[in-house]
């Protein structure tokens, strides 16, 4: 019987064309969307984590306070001794101290006098020891002339402001800004390499030291601004990072101690509670509209093929097809149109969702003057739910579509189909 | 007995009122008949022909169809009845056109769940009975309307029913075809014993009858053997 409806639905194309160009479409936007969706709203949670917050983030209380002024003076310290704990408590996340810091970058001339000034920010991470940091952030990717620190006293800057201070790769410069003890500090840098992220308040003024130099620049020996946990999949999932964060906190006892430790989720820092949810349920609302919208059209086109088959309809219940019989066999024609439908619209879907996730889509004209910590090269990416995603929608709504439109098939009279088929 | 008829009335509302197709009608059918219900528009003949293929229930009185109260069965009964043991002709044949003679005939079968080579086998059967066996895999839009009445035959013979129900079967066809079909129906009731009963007030058809049964005004006005 599958067989006999399947040979009805490809050689009748009005009753299986628009039905499955629609399913198509539909799938294919869904299946798009998706991609684009996690992509966009992924990458940008990962960028965030990458460079700010880790997927959980250990700090101080006090420096968890005024963390938009990176306090140093807040710093944690005995860092030896709390990374290997970290790393013994949880070994499901890998730990990353970071130092954050502000300051005034100072360009000499052959006259030890200033040439170039500009504001920075940086990071000071680990380079030297280890390349998991440079993986983990794409430092690779970025890195747009020179090379990464091989030794101490190297540092990499953005590119704009590499331009702006007129320097060259080995150039001199001197990082003027506060110690952890409240004292000025200065400490000069050897420029290797020039970074240039796509993200206009990184470009306009951003360096990246080793951890170790950081130390000694701003007094901070054996401390770190934070230690970040990046869990070991490799992407962000929120509960498990709230049980982690819940877990450790609950562990601390001198909760009134401006320097007791605390753990936060990505989610709970920077704004990003919203952006997570957001970003968790967008895909579940793409395929409710497009179930909603397509079920409408596959309704409509139900009733018509309905009207169009009313003579095979009633010939079927005169010969012996009895009503749920028929209902369900129209169900199963539904089904095998979403079905076809749903494959075209995913292989197509993820077609140009590869092309979205290889080439992208550069608005980085557009973020020019922008201070928004976003990517300027806006990606899809295809993951294992955007193979199944579009199927949802697919059958779901050629289902609802022939559901509500083969209603009708109950409400026919059997003792008038004489008298139909005669007309 | 394969079908009997007994006090059966069988009334239409109308408005507030009741038009009344069937009068108190006292009928039985013989296996094996080749019999026509005939007479003119409004007779009743179609609504009998209704009640006895059980698409639709007596008001009063009872039918019963190879030993099944066709009132009493509910309506998947009613389907089982249709689907095992009736075969329809219809006066517009009612081919599905996307199919091949080949599937159109095959249907049925596919309703009862037949094993397919079985059901190849009845087909291709059907099929030769009625001189089709070069048209297999034509569709109906490529036969003549003798040619596509005599597929709905096959369509009907296929699950080799114990009783055929015809309404005008040769209301669309011209004369050489009409006699076509009618031969190759008395062929099938004779080879078979397959009892048919027509709905009809073609001269032509009436020529082939064994028994007829004249309806008038929801009445039996006559009903002799030929």
């Amino acid at each position: 019987m599958i067989r006999f409806l399947l040979k009805g639905i490809l050689r009748d194309r009005s009753r299986s064309l628009l039905p499955i160009i629609v399913v198509s479409l539909g799938v294919m936007i869904t299946v798009f969307l998706q991609a684009y969706m996690d992509g966009v709203l992924g990458d940008s949670i990962e960028w965030t984590a990458q460079f700010t917050t880790g997927h959980v983030k250990v700090m101080t209380r006090a420096y968890q306070e005024n963390m938009s002024q990176t306090p140093n003076d807040y710093a944690l310290t005995d860092v030896d001794i709390l990374q290997p704990q970290l790393e013994k408590d949880y070994p499901g996340l890998s730990w990353a101290p970071r130092i954050q810091f502000g300051g005034l970058l100072d360009v000499p001339d052959e006259n030890g006098l200033t040439r170039a000034q500009g504001n920075v920010k940086g990071m000071g991470l680990e380079l030297l020891n280890s390349s998991e940091e440079i993986e983990r952030m794409h430092l690779n990717d970025y890195l747009s002339s020179g090379d990464f620190p091989k030794q101490a006293g190297e540092v990499l800057l953005s590119r704009e402001l590499f331009n702006q201070m007129g320097l060259t790769l080995g150039d001199e410069v001197t990082l003027i800004s506060s110690g952890m003890w409240g004292d000025m500090a200065m400490y000069n840098f050897k420029v290797c390499g020039t970074l240039q992220f796509g993200i206009n308040s990184l470009d306009r003024g951003f360096m990246i030291a080793d951890i170790e130099d950081l130390r000694l620049a701003l007094n901070m020996e054996n401390s770190a601004s934070e230690i970040l946990g990046f869990l070991k999949e490799g992407y962000y999932i929120n509960k498990e990072a709230q049980n982690l964060s819940g877990s450790f906190n609950q562990k601390q006892t001198k909760t009134q101690d401006k320097f007791s430790l605390l753990m936060l989720p990505l989610s709970d820092m920077n704004g990003m509670q919203f952006f997570v949810a957001y970003a968790q349920q967008m895909q579940y609302l793409i395929v409710l509209v497009f179930v909603m919208a397509m079920s409408l059209v596959l309704w409509n086109a139900g009733l018509l093929g309905g009207l169009r088959r009313y003579g095979e309809f009633g010939l079927r219940l005169a010969i012996g097809e009895n009503k749920h019989e028929l209902y369900r066999s129209l169900m199963g024609e539904a089904v095998m149109i979403g079905l076809l439908g749903s494959i075209i619209g995913v292989a197509f879907g993820l077609l140009f969702s590869w092309l979205m996730q290889k080439y992208g889509l550069d608005i980085g004209d557009m973020l020019k003057d922008s201070t928004i910590m976003m990517p300027t090269v806006m990606r899809a990416r295809i993951t294992s739910t955007t193979y199944y995603i579009g199927f949802l929608p697919g059958i779901l709504s050629t289902l609802i579509g022939a559901m509500l439109s083969g209603i009708g098939i109950y409400k026919r009279q059997t003792a008038s189909l004489f008298k139909e088929l005669e007309n | 007995m394969i079908v009997e008829v007994k006090h059966l009335t069988k009334k239409f509302p109308v408005g507030k009122a009741y038009f009344t197709a069937l009068k108190d009608l006292n009928l039985s059918f013989a296996e094996a008949e080749f019999t026509g219900l005939v007479g003119p528009s409004g007779s009743g003949k179609t609504t009998l022909l209704n009640i006895i293929g059980s698409l639709d229930v007596p008001s009063e009185g009872e039918v019963i169809v190879l030993g099944k109260s066709v009132g009493r069965l509910s309506p998947p009964e009613a389907a089982l009845l249709r689907k095992q043991e009736l075969g329809f002709i219809f006066q517009n044949y009612n081919l599905l056109p996307v199919y091949t003679v080949f599937e159109n005939v095959e249907f049925p079968l596919l309703l009862l769940d037949m094993p397919a080579r079985e059901r190849k086998k009845r087909v291709l059967e059907s099929l030769s009975w009625l001189g089709l066996s070069d048209k297999v895999n034509s569709r109906p839009a490529q036969l003549s309307g003798g040619e596509c009445q005599r597929v709905a035959i096959a369509r009907a013979m296929v699950k080799r029913p114990r009783l055929v129900l015809a309404d005008e079967p040769t209301a669309n066809l011209d004369s050489v075809n009409s006699h076509n079909i009618l031969q190759a129906m008395l062929k099938l009731n004779q080879e078979l014993k397959t009892s048919f009963i027509f709905a009809t007030h073609d001269e032509k058809v009436i020529g082939y009858l064994k028994r007829i049964i004249q309806l008038e005004d929801g009445r039996v006005a006559e009903d002799r053997l030929v």
